[in-house]
């Protein structure tokens, strides 16, 4: 069955993107206002999830070329990293620091170690929920 | 962080890479470049010996979970650091070894590299660890990795049972030692050992120490192969040459005698302690050296001769022990060389054990087989094998000029001088002790000459091998000539290794004689009992070899059915069987059922605890109000609640399952939870596609064809959870005894730098918590994907045939 979904095609595609920027602001927000790693890694994963059903599986493939089982990894590594990183600074595991830096164009701004860790927490959370979704709509 | 945890953690560490070398460089074995590793903690274990020798110690903590006075701290005394020089000595012998005996064409050389490195990482952190708990986390991982590396040929049925006994009563034991454990940690208030100690003498009254150091004696004899659980040792020889002279003759099982010469100084010095160690290493020693005298097979042989010795050793530390109850003086002193014997032979075994397991290996490597009925007349074929052999026999059966005849000579010392103590009951049962020792000494001596004699001399017969007898290439045969060698020079230089070595042993065991006591081991020591007794050994062990013929007979008459291992066959078809009666009991296969079982437990649990306790408690005090938009979406709620249940449509059922999500999210936007409305938004987003994706896919939903659709137990269950967690969480709210912990997190902008609480909850105060939810959703996710692949290849299959 081939339906013609220009419309939702187009939308999509656009949308996408701005889901995206969304999402990298809520990932960005997350240390003074609503957002943080989880939720950016939702909607990343939304995102994903809307290209998915507008184009078909090869196609949105052939453009994001990611093995999500692996990105999982990454990201779980990513967290526990930072976590021994901690440790071989003599902190506790996943001890996190936080420093205000003034840079030249930005004006001050403040740099946080959890970043990283959220980083690692966006990561797994696109690749688990997109094995999740795709392992279930490749099995027909 | 010290460089002793990064020489600990170095093998775990290299693993990681094991893999990639193997894939990345396969025309060089993989093992040239693991044998840099065992090498290096050698080298760098061997800069402590000078310190160590002047009667130092050091300690290196990395705090770990302070609130449970867990970290990880490494401690570096003469017990420990012997361990480790063996464990990283031998380690580097074998790996080496390894490179020549595993082809590099056939073998899955990464996998064994890598359970090999995880087990190093585990034995010196056994051997270092002043903490219980870390010890206890590094003791299990022994066992696991010698599970995975004796079934490291796991296509053969044998190396699948093997590593499956070995498992269970290890295991088994390291679940008693846990317990051990926890009980010192309730008696001293301290899971560090340095600290237990410390407290030795006022615990010796508290009511868990006698039940304490049972359990954790359960713990080493398991580990240690001690009768009756020396069972799992001759099985566990299912596991490749390399891995039987490290783990199985070297290191792994001289964890149960670390672990007792460890707690020596605590528990030690009581009666129950020195009859428990002694009459238990003794047994082992009889029985270990009477079942090797039977065994055709070189490395089952060995084995039952490894299970002897290390009673041998386990009796010596027990004897020993006596010389705490004394405190200082001559008695002392005195008992204390039983100690010495102890520490002297543990490093002899470990070196001509160590060697002829190798020999062993080269000799099934070049013949093909092991069998001593087939074996014979390889002397004149391989001579450096048969020399190598030769050196590790004869000390092993305690002559001179080896090492292992100086420490016989001190465990005949030991024993005698213990059968004359007069404290602990000895005077009645105290001449058995060398009376045991010399039968087994006997033993040992005739099996140390079979394995000598029926291999290389007699008749070769080529015919009965399954290839061409031939020396082995030099790579294989330099590492058991380093260990001969040892064993030769240790026997000439003894004081050398005792200064250095043995004496910061002795004192880390015996603390309380520490700079007491000068030892002097003397291969000469006139014409003392001790070597009547080695002339006799020789004399009968002779006559009892050249007549073996007349009497192994005997040994068909011990009854088979009332064997250990037949004990443990049938326990495990037992325990198969009961499990799988209650598995099929209420494994029904029906999640209705699953569901009902979960719901009547937490029913009976929760409900009965809520009426016993008389905890219910309904409080309007501290309740908000209730405004109207509250009440509406209340409504809504229980309508699509409602609706989920009634309706006969699945896509009313999603949509309200839909609406259900949003309206919860609608609450906490109302409550001032935008972050949980964020993460509620979207997550209900995601499952709404996510039900789209398998919507077509579903069967259609039907109405339960018996019955009436009226269930009076589903009825009475559902209406029971229904009321009670509403109990539950009204009482929750009646109940407000401690204040709430919100407060501290009201500074999460000076202590976390975010103005955003919550946030600063997930990525800093409980940072754990989202690591390990993030595994959870990881594994939920490749669990997913498993399901579903793995139903896919089968259908594959199906559909080519």
């Amino acid at each position: 069955m081939k339906t013609n979904d220009v419309i939702l095609q187009t939308v999509a595609s656009v949308s996408a993107f701005i889901i995206l920027t969304f999402a990298a602001y809520l990932f960005f927000a997350g240390h003074h206002e609503p957002g943080g790693g989880f939720i950016g890694g939702i909607v990343i994963a939304s995102a994903l999830v809307l290209l998915y059903l507008a184009f078909d599986m090869e196609t949105v493939q052939q453009g994001i070329r990611v093995d999500y089982k692996i990105l999982t990894g990454i990201g779980i590594g990513l967290s526990t990293i930072t976590g021994v990183g901690a440790m071989l600074l003599g902190y506790p595991f996943l001890s996190h620091t936080f420093e205000y830096v003034t840079f030249p164009f930005f004006g001050e701004m403040e740099l946080a170690t959890s970043v990283l860790f959220e980083v690692g927490v966006s990561l797994a959370v696109v690749g688990a929920t997109m094995t999740i979704i795709l392992s279930i709509s490749e099995d027909v | 962080m010290s460089w002793l945890h990064f020489f600990i953690l170095l093998p775990l560490l290299f693993a990681i890479i094991i893999p990639i070398l193997y894939k990345k460089i396969p025309k060089i074995h993989t093992g040239w470049f693991v044998v840099i590793v065992p090498l290096s903690i050698f080298v760098y274990l061997l800069t402590f010996v000078p310190m160590i020798a002047g009667g130092e110690t050091a300690m290196y903590t990395l705090p770990w979970i302070p609130g449970f006075n867990i970290d990880v701290s490494f401690y570096v005394d003469g017990l420990g650091l012997v361990f480790g020089l063996i464990i990283s000595g031998i380690g580097t012998l074998v790996v080496l070894y390894s490179i020549y005996y595993l082809s590099k064409w056939r073998e899955a050389l990464h996998n064994f590299y890598v359970y090999l490195m995880l087990f190093m990482t585990a034995m010196l952190g056994v051997v270092f660890s002043n903490n219980l708990i870390v010890l206890y986390l590094f003791w299990e991982l022994t066992s696991i990795s010698s599970f995975l590396l004796i079934a490291y040929w796991y296509a053969r049925r044998q190396s699948r049972y093997g590593a499956q006994k070995a498992m269970l009563i290890t295991i088994f034991g390291g679940f008693a030692m846990l317990a051990a454990i926890i009980m010192l940690g309730i008696m001293g208030d301290t899971f560090s050992i340095r600290e237990l100690f410390a407290q030795g003498d006022q615990l010796v009254q508290h009511e868990l120490f006698i039940p304490a150091m049972i359990l954790l004696l359960i713990g080493a004899f398991t580990k240690s192969a001690q009768f009756p659980f020396h069972i799992w040792l001759p099985d566990a020889m299912e596991a490749p040459t390399p891995i039987s002279a490290y783990l199985h003759s070297a290191t792994m099982v001289k964890a149960g005698i670390y672990v007792v010469a460890r707690f020596t100084p605590f528990f030690g010095g009581t009666m129950e302690w020195f009859w428990l160690v002694t009459g238990v290493g003794l047994l082992t020693l009889l029985w270990g050296s009477l079942l090797a005298v039977k065994q055709r097979d070189l490395k089952a042989l060995l084995a039952f001769s490894t299970v002897s010795q290390l009673g041998f050793i386990m009796s010596l530390l027990g004897m020993g022990s006596a010389a705490l109850y004394y405190g200082e003086g001559e008695l002392a002193h005195l008992h204390a060389m039983a100690v010495l014997a102890a520490v002297f032979h543990l490093v002899n075994h470990a070196t001509f054990k160590g060697s002829l397991f190798m020999v062993v290996g080269i000799v099934d490597h070049e013949t093909g087989t092991r069998d001593t009925r087939k074996l014979g007349g390889l002397l004149s074929i391989m001579p450096i094998s048969f020399t190598l052999a030769l050196i590790g026999s004869l000390s092993m059966a305690g002559l001179p000029p080896f090492n292992g005849f100086l420490s016989k000579e001190l465990f005949f010392t030991g024993t005698l001088n213990a059968s004359s103590l007069d404290i602990f009951r000895m005077e009645t049962y105290g001449f058995l002790i060398p009376v045991i020792a010399w039968v087994a000494s006997v033993f040992t001596f005739i099996y140390s000459i079979i394995l000598v004699f029926k291999t290389f001399f007699g008749k070769y017969q080529p015919e009965r091998l399954e290839k061409e007898a031939h020396e082995a290439p030099w790579g294989m045969l330099v590492p058991p000539a380093i260990l001969a060698l040892l064993v030769v020079m240790i026997f000439f230089l003894p004081n050398v290794l005792s200064d250095y070595i043995l004496e910061p042993m002795v004192a880390s065991i015996l603390p309380a004689l520490a700079g007491q006591f000068d030892f002097h081991i003397e291969a000469w020591h006139g014409f003392e009992p001790e070597l009547f007794m080695t002339i006799g050994i020789v004399v009968v062990g002779t006559i009892l070899y050249l007549t073996l013929r007349k009497w192994m007979g005997l040994y068909n008459n011990l009854p088979r059915a009332l064997t250990i291992t037949n004990a443990y066959n049938s326990g495990l078809r037992g325990m198969e069987s009961i499990s799988r009666k209650i598995t099929d009991a209420h494994m029904t296969g029906f999640s209705r059922d699953y569901l009902r079982y979960i719901f009547v437990i937490f029913v009976l649990i929760v409900g009965t605890h809520l009426f016993m306790m008389d905890a219910f408690s309904f409080e309007t005090a501290n309740v908000a109000n209730i405004n109207l938009f509250e009440i509406i979406l209340s409504l809504v709620l229980i309508g699509a609640t409602a609706m989920v249940v009634i309706t006969r449509s699945r896509l009313a059922a999603v949509i309200c399952v839909g609406v259900l999500g949003y309206v919860v999210a609608l609450f906490f936007v109302v409550l001032r939870a935008p972050d949980l409305a964020l993460t509620q938004l979207a997550i209900e987003t995601v499952t709404v596609a996510l039900f789209l994706v398998c919507f077509y896919h579903l069967p259609r939903l039907r109405k339960k064809e018996d019955g009436d659709g009226f269930n009076i137990p589903n009825f009475i269950i559902a209406s029971a959870v229904g009321i009670l967690v509403t109990l539950v969480a009204l009482s929750a709210n009646g109940h407000r005894i401690f204040p709430p912990i919100s407060d501290f997190y009201l500074d999460a902008y000076e202590l976390a730098g975010a103005a955003n609480m919550v946030n600063a909850i997930l990525a800093d105060f409980r940072a754990l918590d989202t690591l390990l939810e993030i595994f959870v959703l990881c594994i939920a996710g490749l669990g997913v994907y498993t399901l579903v692949k793995v139903r896919l290849a089968r259908g594959e299959k199906n559909e080519n045939q």
